[in-house]
């Protein structure tokens, strides 16, 4: 009797215009192509799959339940370049059957940096939840479902949820089946949900795939194979980005036609249900403690953090952006507090892999930029204008340097390792 | 196969990329086991000794071979002509008029001068010389047996319809640059209307990038069927120690080598660097090479009050290249309309990270080098300052080009004029 609990991440940086080292102006923001991409992913996916959730959610009166994980960054745009969207949102919040998790509000690799910003940000994200939803969320996802043992232990002690959602690796789970709930290692309350990146990855990656021998994927095969897990799992749990309904898979494939048919053949087995991340929580204890000492995520086949601090630059880039966290914040001005969370956002790093580069693939897609270097160039000018900005506020405008580069450091995440969280408040 | 070759300078009498591709070119035929009998142009009366041996003086089209022991299938044969490349018909012009005079003020040989204008060995007027020299060539060709006729850049067209319709063999052009990139809008219509006639009349016509053949087909008028991309390569140098140049310095070096030709865009780099000496001290310009805006480069230098911070080697060759790319920080290719470019190949090779502009074939084959509009000083100045100052993206510009340059091989270009040699043979 599998419950199948799908969870949708959504998601869209604000991208950096461009921006030269002779560049003094301290707008570093492209509104126009984020406004238009906004838009864009509005109108091929947001729109059409929020209502067409909404609609299956009605029809099946209750028993279609899905959950949603929204970044700060994509709220505030939306509100500001779609408000529509933002509106259909909402409506699935007032149907009781959706869920809405928490994450980093600036989407952000602040976990493996700087512990403070970290919790600073999860209860920032926590309280736009609430405002926006009327929901407090009890089930944690991070940023590209990064995590380790270090990441369940900190989020037990926050105290403020039930469950932590990440990759079903195998090199994790071993013999082990993502199908069920597990606990990670450390954690006496906290549960562990585990992305089946198989059947995820068939619908994320695969479905419009003509040279996959599944293809092509219908809703009653789909359930079939669901319901293959009947006896030996209890969940699947289907994490994927929420862009993959008419933006990854354009709707020319049936995407919508295969989402619109699917509750009705999965539910058709009387002994399968679609869940919500705390429902499945509720409903199944954790058959298994998960030991994972060693950074893992849902990126690429190596499910490890070489997408976004793979190469030299990268390293380089985040280490200065972490470096100056307490001068940004001593500056207490809210704009270049929140232009340096912005900067923080995972996607800023990704564009700067080299890795695949010149085999131009996925990293290629979504990258608005020519090439890692030009985004690597562009990011370390808007970051040497930021220090700038902090040095002017602390010397009242008197001294203005970049930040000169320290020589790059081995990636480890280990500088704010010994920073615990002193303030587990919310900052605002 | 066998394969009459029409091309130009061999080490160590190379001057820039034309002699360069046509010796790694034919090296690597030479591998694949093609028998090549390459003629070449070589001046009686140049200041090299060892060119003169290679000749007798009475014989109009010499025999005598170069020795390159390493190549056991090529041929040397050389035809006594003031034929060089890069010449313009003025530059031609002058070098003739100073030959004879330096003859003639030698004194002791008086009849060679005359016996040189007296035998028509060498035309005074270009144009004539090519035509002289396509009909020296065919002399050459009688009773050679080959099965293709393959000329490199148009001073050698001529000779290849000569000789490809004196034995009725196929003929392949191989265009290393147009007049377009050499002389931007301002064509010389002789020498353009030679190229298009050595174009058209070729079998099929081989550009070394899309970048050229875009042109060879919009502005020649050749049909895309019979064009074909040959990327050129580049020859590994291996790792060879150097001795430390003894220069130690805190300055960075940022390198311009080709020739300071309209080309090559020198104004722009110079603009370039007046924007980065704004902002930066501690960096110093070098332009190695020589050409017709030589002068007019260190004018500008000092009009724009850079003078101190720009020198100029002149021209650099063998050893004194590898010297200069070892102190260079960034090699900047800033050319207006460059065909292919292998220098920036070569400067990757020795490990020094390349900005090069759009406008050029080589942009096709590297992804891991900074690329500009070569008009765009601003955005040249902005990368260069940024690879001056975040070593990181010096790194991993250096290693990913390194490894990046070495899948650039001749034998892989070689390999690709074979199968071009072959398809014309195939009676259609």
């Amino acid at each position: 009797m599998p419950s199948v609990c799908f969870y949708f991440q959504v998601h869209q940086p604000v991208r950096l215009r461009h921006y030269t080292v002779f560049d003094q102006n301290e707008h570093y923001f492209d509104d126009y192509k984020n406004g238009s991409i906004c838009r864009k992913v509005a109108n091929k996916c947001y729109l059409p799959a929020n209502r067409l959730l909404l609609n299956l959610i009605r029809r099946f009166d209750g028993r279609f339940k899905v959950a949603y994980s929204i970044t700060g960054t994509l709220l505030e745009q939306l509100q500001h370049y779609s408000p529509e969207v933002m509106s259909t949102f909402d409506a699935l919040a007032e149907t009781g059957c959706v869920e809405f998790l928490a994450e980093t509000y600036y989407h952000s690799l602040s976990f493996l940096y700087s512990r403070n910003e970290f919790v600073e940000q999860v209860h920032k994200h926590i309280q736009a939840i609430e405002y926006f939803f009327n929901q407090t969320p009890r089930v944690f996802r991070n940023t590209e479902l990064i995590y380790n043992n270090d990441l369940a232990t900190l989020i037990e002690s926050m105290g403020c949820f039930d469950a932590i959602i990440t990759e079903g690796a195998d090199h994790i789970l071993g013999y082990r089946s993502p199908n069920f709930v597990y606990q990670p290692k450390g954690c006496n309350r906290l549960k562990l949900l585990l992305k089946n990146y198989a059947l995820s990855d068939d619908i994320a990656f695969r479905f419009s795939n003509r040279d996959w021998a599944q293809w092509p994927l219908t809703a009653e095969k789909f359930a079939h194979w669901v319901g293959n897990v009947n006896g030996c799992g209890n969940v699947v749990n289907l994490f994927m980005d929420y862009e993959t309904f008419g933006e990854h898979q354009w709707e020319d494939t049936g995407i919508f036609d295969f989402v619109r048919h699917l509750p009705d053949a999965i539910l058709r087995h009387p002994d399968n249900n679609f869940k919500t991340p705390s429902e499945v929580v509720e409903c199944y204890d954790s058959s298994d403690s998960v030991d994972v000492p060693h950074i893992i995520s849902w990126a690429d086949t190596e499910r490890d953090l070489s997408a976004w601090l793979g190469n030299a630059m990268q390293s380089n880039a985040i280490h200065e952006l972490y470096r100056i966290e307490n001068k940004v914040k001593k500056t207490n001005d809210e704009k270049i507090i929140s232009d340096w969370r912005k900067l923080q956002a995972s996607d800023h790093f990704y564009y700067m892999c080299t890795k695949y580069f010149a085999d131009g693939d996925v990293h290629k897609y979504f990258n608005p930029y020519d090439s890692p270097y030009d985004s690597y160039i562009n990011f370390m000018n808007v970051l040497g204008n930021l220090h700038g900005r902090c040095c002017e506020q602390a010397i009242g405008g008197a001294f203005y340097s970049a930040p000169e580069p320290s020589t790059p450091e081995c990636l480890s995440g280990t500088a704010a390792q010994d920073n615990e969280p002193r303030d587990l408040q919310p900052v605002d | 196969m066998r394969v009459f070759m029409l091309g130009w300078e061999f080490p160590p009498f190379i001057s820039g990329g034309l002699g360069t591709a046509c010796y790694g070119l034919t090296r690597a035929m030479d591998q694949l086991g093609i028998e090549v009998t390459f003629v070449l142009p070589k001046m009686v009366e140049q200041t090299y000794a060892t060119h003169v041996k290679l000749l007798s003086p009475d014989s109009r089209a010499s025999d005598a071979s170069i020795r390159i022991d390493d190549l056991k299938n090529v041929k040397f044969r050389t035809i006594g002509s003031a034929l060089q490349p890069y010449s313009t018909p003025e530059t031609y012009h002058k070098r003739i008029e100073e030959t004879l005079r330096r003859n003639h003020l030698l004194g002791g040989n008086v009849s060679s001068a005359s016996q040189l204008m007296g035998s028509k060995d060498y035309s005074t007027n270009m144009y004539e010389e090519v035509h002289r020299y396509a009909v020296m060539a065919a002399e050459l060709a009688v009773g050679r047996q080959f099965d293709v006729v393959h000329a490199h850049d148009w001073m050698t067209y001529p000779a290849g319809i000569a000789v490809a319709a004196m034995s009725g063999k196929p003929l392949i052009v191989h265009v290393h640059s147009t007049e377009f990139d050499r002389s931007g809008e301002h064509v010389n219509q002789m020498i353009y209307d030679i190229e298009r006639q050595g174009m058209e009349r070729a079998d099929r016509v081989i550009t070394v990038s899309h970048f050229t053949r875009n042109i060879v087909i919009s502005r020649y008028g050749i049909s895309g069927d019979k064009i074909e991309v040959v990327y050129n390569g580049v020859d590994r140098n291996g790792s060879w120690a150097l001795d430390e140049t003894g220069i130690t310095t805190d300055e960075k070096i940022v390198l311009f080598l080709g020739r300071i030709t309209m080309q090559k865009g020198p104004e722009y780099f110079l603009q370039a660097a007046k924007r980065v000496l704004d902002v930066m001290d501690n960096v110093k310009f070098v332009m190695a090479g020589s050409g017709d805006m030589m002068h007019r480069s260190i004018e500008l230098a000092a009009e724009l009050g850079i003078g101190h911070k720009v020198l100029f080697t002149g021209f650099l060759r063998g050893e004194d290249v590898r010297k200069i790319y070892k102190m260079a920080d960034l090699y900047v290719m800033p050319s207006v309309s460059e065909p292919f470019g292998i220098a920036p190949l070569e400067a990757l090779d020795n490990d020094v990270p390349v900005i090069i502009s759009k406008q050029s074939g080589v942009s096709e084959v590297l992804t891991h080098a900074l690329k500009v509009d070569f008009w765009d000083v601003n955005e040249i100045a902005n990368k260069i300052i940024a690879v001056l100052k975040f070593p990181p993206l010096q790194m991993t510009l250096r290693s990913h080009g390194n490894f990046e340059v070495r899948r650039l091989r001749w034998k892989d270009a070689a390999a690709k004029c074979v199968r071009i040699y072959g398809e014309t043979l195939v009676p259609v």
